[in-house]
């Protein structure tokens, strides 16, 4: 297994990936993707049972990015993973590029097609009963944003999955308490998240979204027997270069050249300090 | 829903009385579920609507309950479906096309998850219980979004052939059933049903009907009708899939006959009617055409059958739309 400092390697660099997709395709969802490098990092490197070569197996773990519009994300860990080869993401956002702006099953280790928000917890629903189904042993995991949960269609898979004691099933909540039009409290109070979890027949456990080993810890197995998971992810937009931290200006921005020269001189600084950890 | 005299003209034609096309599925879904375990019903609180109580009680092990939840009773049916289940989601149409369409748009034809979705009690089937339980906006929202076939049997041999073609499809579908009991239609040696097929049930040369759904009976007897007296030869084409449309139907009908009428349980906007036309007129032919559904207005109250009959769709209705359209020379 890979270690925390590893992990951290990892993070910087996809965090680094991210960037220079966006900034490449001119466009993209800057600070929900940052703050979700961690868990993705955790779940591809350390709990996922999905590899390019399996990623066909019937029993294979399944992911759904529910807060598709994270995708720079997602296609940079994928890329890493050796889903397909890192260059591609340079087409991403242009013309008749697979690499649309939203999760699709045009690329490889990519699970279903979402982007639209409140449909990954119902699919998952649906991938765990049928995993229950036939006793298989494969386990379904999705991401949602904080701002997402307001989408009602969550809280009616959040009903079922609970009845049909989807312990197979696990919903990560990237709770960066930001959404495009400013603080999710203000938007619209979806707090709050873990009595509403557990009120609905789940299995609740707040983390760090940022720390490796209380995610680590979170996702290796299901939190409780007979129901599903839901671990609340505290996180920080933004997460990694300090002037996108916590931003909601950050929520699709696009860096320009000297914002750009300066967040990839911060991680490049950070990469050097973990190297020199190792 | 039939007059006497409409009565008289399918015991002149031999037509024998059938049953519910829901009834039809059920049944066929169950022995496909007997058959193979992967085949799954998927239900929001609507079993007994979707006649599956006798599915349910046969094998619990294969039914999915919902509950009242139609956004998820569509995500959790493409989950299944991802997962490798043979699956029909089955729903009220008027609930399953409107309030679930973007899992139906994203989750099911976006993502090419073939879930079968199955609209019951559709079109005006619920009556006097009013507007918010009619679907006459389905085919026009269906038809917009790609990677769905839509499935529309006439009587109860195109419903089974259409469920056992959707089962074994394994592509994203949409079929929709009424509840009224349908006489069974001729054509099935001379026009057996396939997916993406029309089915010409009745020859002629006159005026070429072209339907779909619960109103192709109505379209059948018209022509019979029309021929006794008027002495006209009338083509009756039965359209069970919606989409992809038949093309070489149409244009056969459009090119032959000295006019089409088309005729659908579903709004005029957005239809068949419009999707014929489509083909006509993109063909450079003129063929005079006229479109028979529900108008674009709140249905009158009544049963399926007062509101078939309020807005034509009758044999009497349709007869009397082909003498008109003939006319209009």
């Amino acid at each position: 297994m890979h270690t925390d400092h590893q992990l951290a390697l990892k993070s910087l660099r996809y965090r680094r990936g991210v960037l220079q997709a966006i900034k490449h395709a001119g466009a993209g969802h800057t600070g929900g993707s940052l703050s979700c490098v961690d868990i993705l990092n955790v779940l591809y490197n350390r709990v996922l049972k999905i590899s390019p070569a399996t990623f066909s197996d019937p029993h294979r773990d399944r992911y759904v990015q529910s807060k598709g519009h994270s995708v720079e994300a997602l296609f940079v860990v994928l890329a890493e993973r050796g889903f397909f080869p890192a260059a591609e993401l340079d087409t991403l956002c242009q013309y008749r590029s697979h690499f649309v702006g939203h999760p699709t099953r045009k690329i490889p280790g990519v699970e279903q097609n979402t982007g639209a928000l409140g449909h990954g917890l119902p699919i998952c629903t649906g991938m765990a009963i049928g995993g229950k189904l036939d006793a298989a042993d494969f386990r379904v995991f999705t991401l949602l944003g904080d701002g997402e949960l307001a989408e009602g269609s969550n809280w009616e898979a959040a009903m079922a999955a609970a009845h049909y004691k989807l312990d197979n099933l696990t919903a990560i909540v990237d709770c960066n308490t930001l959404q495009i039009t400013g603080r999710t409290h203000e938007v619209m109070s979806t707090e709050p998240l873990t009595e509403k979890f557990a009120a609905f027949g789940w299995a609740v456990r707040n983390v760090d979204g940022h720390d490796f080993a209380a995610l680590t810890s979170a996702l290796s197995a299901p939190l409780e027997p007979g129901k599903p998971s839901a671990i609340i992810a505290c996180t920080i937009k933004g997460r990694g270069v300090s002037f996108m931290e916590d931003k909601v200006k950050w929520h699709h921005g696009v860096p320009n050249d000297d914002e750009y020269v300066r967040a990839l001189a911060e991680l490049d600084a950070a990469i050097a300090k973990q190297e020199a950890l190792g | 829903m039939y007059s006497d005299a409409a009565k008289q003209t399918a015991a002149r034609l031999g037509l024998k009385p059938g049953r519910a096309n829901l009834e039809e599925f059920a049944d066929t879904l169950l022995a496909l579920a007997r058959a193979d375990r992967n085949v799954l019903a998927v239900t929001s609180d609507s079993r007994g609507s979707g006649k599956l109580g006798p599915f349910g009680q046969a094998l619990p092990q294969q039914i999915v309950e919902l509950g009242i939840a139609e956004q998820n009773l569509v995500g959790v049916a493409a989950g299944l479906a991802s997962v490798g289940k043979t699956v029909f989601a089955v729903s009220p149409a008027c609930f399953l096309t409107a309030r679930s369409l973007e899992q139906i748009k994203n989750d099911v034809a976006y993502s090419d998850n073939p879930v079968n979705l199955v609209g019951i009690s559709a079109g005006v089937s619920y009556g006097a219980l009013g507007t918010t339980h009619h679907s006459l906006h389905d085919f026009a929202v269906l038809r917009a979004i790609n990677n769905l076939t839509i499935v529309v049997p006439a009587d109860n041999y195109e419903t089974r052939e259409a469920v056992r073609a959707a089962a074994a499809h394994g592509k994203p579908a949409y079929l929709r059933f009424g509840k009224a009991a349908l006489y069974t239609l001729p054509g099935e040696v001379t026009a057996p049903f396939a997916l993406g097929k029309a089915r010409v049930l009745r020859e002629g040369n006159d005026v070429a009907f072209l339907a779909t759904g619960e109103t192709v009976i109505h379209a059948l007897l018209a022509a019979a009708h029309l021929e006794t007296t008027a002495n006209l030869q009338c083509r009756v084409v039965s359209l069970p899939t919606l989409k992809p449309l038949d093309p070489t139907a149409v244009l056969a009908a459009a090119r032959e006959c000295r006019a089409v009428i088309t005729a659908e349980e579903h709004m005029v906007n957005g239809g068949l009617g419009e999707a014929v036309a489509g083909v006509i007129a993109q063909a450079g032919l003129g063929t005079r055409f006229k479109i028979v559904g529900i108008p674009d207005e709140y249905t009158v109250t009544g049963s399926q059958a007062d509101i078939f009959r309020h807005y034509g769709i009758s044999m009497e209705g349709l007869a009397q739309t082909a003498r008109e359209v003939l006319r209009s020379t």
